[in-house]
């Protein structure tokens, strides 16, 4: 954190994960700020992995007060008998508690009404618990600032989890044996392009759980519902929704089958092993991201419990025909 | 996600967890959150720094105190009404035997080491416990389900043994850095510092046979005369100078490789040593006297020069004297022992210049002599997310929906996170199969002793054996022996094995029995004359037992680092739309336990093919980001 050198508690700290990563990695995490939006049990895992991984600073925006069902599956929120408290203001203990090397903020307030000098300051922006609206809002934000920002979103429901990722026009170096080093480059779509995406042009092996998500999330959207509102209930609306847009996208509605329709909208709840994989796997790619070691996905990846796959879905449109 | 029925099976579950480290951390809060309310909880260890930046149920100001005490007092600060069960223990302690294991629902392993695992396999299959382990190294992990009868065994599948080295290798023809690390660390440092009358292949030549180095012998020791800077000096020139040299004088060895060189102190460093700007009196503790410190060299990243390697040499050699002459003569290298890995290092970097080997860092160096294991948070997360839920799935009696999971760190056919069905348990397993094993060895001149050591303790994993000719039994350890017992079994220890009051000759078959295991195995003994000394340096030959192949012959035990995360299915796992489809892969290891059946086709006839098992060896000193999975791959097979 002083200077350009890691310090020697910084070196005996980390030492086992820079023998992964190298200590270039390890600086360059130490100097980045990450924003986190939505305090939900797998960004409790995916901020107790960042933490550990040395980040130099977390902000965390969270409007919502403390539930008692947001005690279930977050492990950073000590049940305390204090009502209002921002469930932001909680991240802090965990930061002091660990090594005092890493700060953090609650930010309290609309996301949608902070400008771009407060997005400038991140390097990596988290998005969990959100609309469609304000997703794409912040997403649209953060491609538009002058620094590049890794943007990235987190949910789960019940057994399954979706991760997206967003870093633009990604530039990085791979090194192959022998100390030779490729330059190599990811172009990613936005969320808007990304979604938009018909479904007839997307292979037929793409992952139900895509469809399944992009369902739901439009259901949440067209009935104007906060995230994580749609109930059991909702089924029939949206097992309807799902005819119309299977019609519109000439997909077969066996693509979006009944079963998984049910089981993510009936299981809402998260669900704590989900979260700790959903976390790793998000943590890992943010690290890389930051770090510029290791190749990120693109751009989507699913979790499901039920089979046991955690898989990556390349949504996008080929840049040229291949 | 829960359904009622789950939840209260969740409910009701009396869990043991093995190991609190990374793994376990991660595992104990996952299992918390996620309803168990009866946990219990066996490690050994005490926290340390390395420990923090991935065990987060650790803070700074536990470092010394049992992991799993705090570990359990830090989940119960978000979890306040569960039961978790400590014991800062060795699970291998007997107290831990299968009336004790049979208390619990399932096992959850979080160990870091392959004979504590050896050890709970066996003690699951005898108290019919189903056993989820795991491991993680780096970017990549597994966790693997074991229910005795159903699945494989921990053991039906060969573990990768540490990797050692041939001693010529090591004390003559070094041809990797890592061969200069073992030279410095189980030769130099364990001649200079360590038990004088350990036997220490330091001076050995490989064809110098005829000429016991009686007067090296002194070589060693402080002369009365001569003040430490000479004295290190003189072992300098002797290692890295004199002996050189007689390794030149032999033609053959150097035919076709490259000669090294001998180095001598004073071309290297011309004049005497004087105590440069750096804090000789740091600090009289001996955990911070540093050659580092003393000589200024501030980044354990550097690689330091031919020079600065020497004067470190020098420097930690005179520290260990002035500063801790009293450890001299008891000193094992200790990883976290500053002034070790510095002398470590640097005799390592001056014979790796002498060979022309590329020199490395401190902290490369000391990842190869400590063992260290890389490790990250993230996939401790990952695998103890999936250990919840196979645990679950094994309360639940979920049979047809246990799954291998393999995590890598570069996706294959699109899958990060790669579900596997487990495999029928291998009929010639030896630990879960009873299937006898054959024992070739020369009954005149191998005595007891060598097979206890070597073959019941060494290669099969018991701690405390029992080894019976029929019914008489030859040898056994317990605490309640009576002494004329205990004097015979020491008395045919010394024996050689035709010898014995029951004699074991070609044709016998022993029982070989530990107890506490409840783990038991018959061994046929085959009487052989002859043994080739450079490949069966023991004397004996065990068959029957599933081995990993190891590339290079194991003569000496200089282990290297034990990669907790091992076997991965083949590149060639395909997926179609519902199922996992496996294919073998054109080339590959022969399985030489023959033809495995996966669970399902137990059960149904399903088209399935056995996938290739690779370990993943993670022992590359480089750091390497590579996504060319083809040859990473097919780089590990044997």
């Amino acid at each position: 954190m002083d200077g350009e050198e890691l310090t020697e508690q910084e070196t005996a700290l980390y030492d086992r994960q820079i023998r992964v990563w190298g200590a270039d990695a390890q600086r360059r995490l130490s100097k980045s700020h990450i924003l986190i939006y939505g305090m939900t049990g797998t960004v409790a895992e995916f901020c107790k992995n960042i933490v550990l991984a040395g980040v130099g600073s977390v902000t965390l925006v969270d409007e919502r007060v403390v539930a008692e069902e947001s005690l279930s599956a977050n492990f950073l929120i000590l049940p305390v008998p204090d009502e209002n408290l921002y469930q932001g203001k909680t991240l802090a203990e965990f930061r002091v508690a660990l090594g005092e090397t890493i700060s953090s903020e609650g930010a309290a307030g609309d996301i949608l009404t902070f400008g771009v000098e407060f997005f400038e300051k991140f390097d990596a922006v988290i998005l969990s618990c959100c609309s469609l609206r304000k997703k794409k809002w912040i997403n649209q934000k953060c491609r538009k600032l002058s620094k590049r920002v890794a943007f990235y979103t987190v949910e789960c429901r019940g057994s399954c989890g979706e991760i997206f990722v967003d870093l633009q026009d990604y530039k990085f170096s791979k090194l192959k044996k022998l100390e030779e080093t490729i330059e190599c480059r990811i172009e990613y779509p936005s969320l808007e392009e990304a979604i938009s995406v018909p479904w007839r042009a997307l292979p037929r092996s793409v992952s139900k759980l895509y469809f399944a998500m992009r369902v739901i999330e439009h259901f949440e959207y067209v009935e104007g519902r906060d995230p994580g509102e749609t109930i059991i209930d909702d089924l029939p609306g949206i097992l309807e929704l799902r005819k119309e847009l299977c019609e519109t996208n000439s997909l077969d509605e066996s693509q979006i089958p009944d079963a998984l329709l049910e089981r993510l909208v009936r299981d809402v709840a998260e669900y704590p092993p989900v979260c700790a994989i959903v976390g790793g796997i998000l943590g890992q790619e943010v690290i890389k991201a930051i770090s510029g070691n290791g190749v990120p996905l693109k751009n989507f990846f699913f979790f499901d419990a039920m089979d046991g796959k955690g898989l990556i879905e390349d949504i996008s449109v080929p840049s040229s025909p291949s | 996600m829960a359904s009622e029925e789950q939840l209260s099976a969740i409910k009701r579950a009396k869990v043991l967890m093995v190991g609190a480290g990374g793994i376990g951390c991660e595992l104990l809060k996952t299992l918390a959150l996620s309803g168990f309310q009866d946990i219990h909880i066996i490690d050994m260890d005490t926290i340390e720094v390395s420990n923090l930046n991935r065990q987060f149920l650790f803070r700074q100001y536990h470092v010394g105190q049992s992991k799993a005490k705090v570990a359990r007092d830090a989940v119960l600060r978000f979890k306040p009404n569960i039961s978790i069960t400590p014991y800062h223990a060795n699970v291998k302690e007997s107290r831990f035997n299968v009336d004790f294991f049979k208390e619990f629902d399932v096992v959850l392993n979080g160990l870091d080491n392959l004979d504590a695992r050896r050890h709970v396999n066996r003690l699951c299959l005898a108290a019919d416990v189903p056993l989820v382990e795991s491991g993680t190294t780096g970017f990549l992990g597994q966790v693997t389900v074991h229910l005795k009868g159903k699945t494989e065994c921990y053991e039906c599948q060969p573990k990768p043994a540490p990797k050692t080295y041939p001693v010529c290798t090591i004390t003559s023809t070094p041809s990797k850095f890592v061969h200069c690390i073992v030279w410095a660390k189980d030769l130099l440092f364990a001649k200079l510092f360590g038990d004088k009358n350990q036997e220490n292949d330091l001076n050995v030549r490989s064809s110098d046979t005829a000429n016991p180095s009686e007067h090296s012998e002194d070589v060693f020791e402080c002369r009365k005369d001569e003040d430490i800077e000479q004295y290190g000096r003189r072992v300098y020139d002797h290692v890295f100078g004199h002996n050189i040299e007689v390794a030149l004088s032999n033609e053959e060895t150097w035919k076709n490789r490259n000669k090294p060189r001998p180095i001598y102190s004073k071309d290297i460093l011309h004049v005497k040593m004087t105590k440069e700007n750096g804090d000789t009196e740091k600090d009289c503790a001996t955990g911070d006297v540093s050659a580092m410190s003393s000589l200024s060299l501030k980044n354990p990243q550097d690689v330091w020069s031919l020079a600065e390697n020497s004067r470190v040499f020098l420097e930690a050699l005179r520290l260990f004297f002035s500063k801790r002459g009293k450890e001299i003569g008891n000193l094992t290298f200790d990883k976290d022992n500053q002034l070790a890995v510095e002398f470590v290092t640097a005799a390592a970097n001056i014979r790796a210049s002498s060979f022309g080997i590329p020199l490395h860092s401190l902290f490369e160096a000391k990842g190869i002599a400590g063992n260290i294991v890389h490790a990250v948070a993230t996939t401790n997360a990952i695998i103890a997310g999936l250990i919840v839920i196979e645990a679950i799935k094994v309360l639940k009696k979920d049979n047809n929906s246990y799954r291998m999971t393999y995590c890598l760190e570069h996706p294959s056919r699109k899958l990060l996170l790669m579900p596997v069905e487990p495999y029928e348990p291998n009929k010639s397993c030896y630990v879960c199969s009873e299937t006898p094993l054959s024992l070739e060895v020369n009954t005149r001149h191998s005595k007891l002793r060598d097979f206890v050591e070597k073959i019941v303790k060494g290669k099969l994993g018991m701690n405390f054996p029992v080894i019976m000719q029929g019914a008489s039994i030859l040898y056994e350890v317990g605490e309640d022996l009576e002494d004329d017992m205990v004097a015979i079994y020491a008395a045919n220890l010394e024996k050689a094995l035709s010898e014995l009051p029951s004699p074991v000759t070609s044709g016998t078959v022993l029982t070989v029995e530990d107890l506490q295991q409840e783990f038991s195995c018959s061994v046929n003994i085959k009487h052989r004359e002859e043994f080739d000394e450079e490949k069966e340096p023991d004397g004996m030959v065990l068959s029957g037992w599933v081995e990993a192949p190891a590339d290079k012959d194991n003569n000496k035990p200089n282990g290297n680092g034990e990669s907790t995360s091992n076997a991965l299915p083949s590149e060639e796992i395909q997926e179609d739309e519902k199922d996992v489809e496996i294919q073998e892969t054109s080339e590959g290891t022969e399985n030489v336990t023959g033809k495995k059946r996966k669970l399902s086709e137990v059960d149904e006839s399903r088209n399935q093919k056995k996938p290739e098992k690779l370990d993943v060896d993670d022992e590359d000193d480089e750091l390497v980001i590579s996504d060319d999975w083809e040859s990473l791959t097919k780089k590990k097979r044997v």
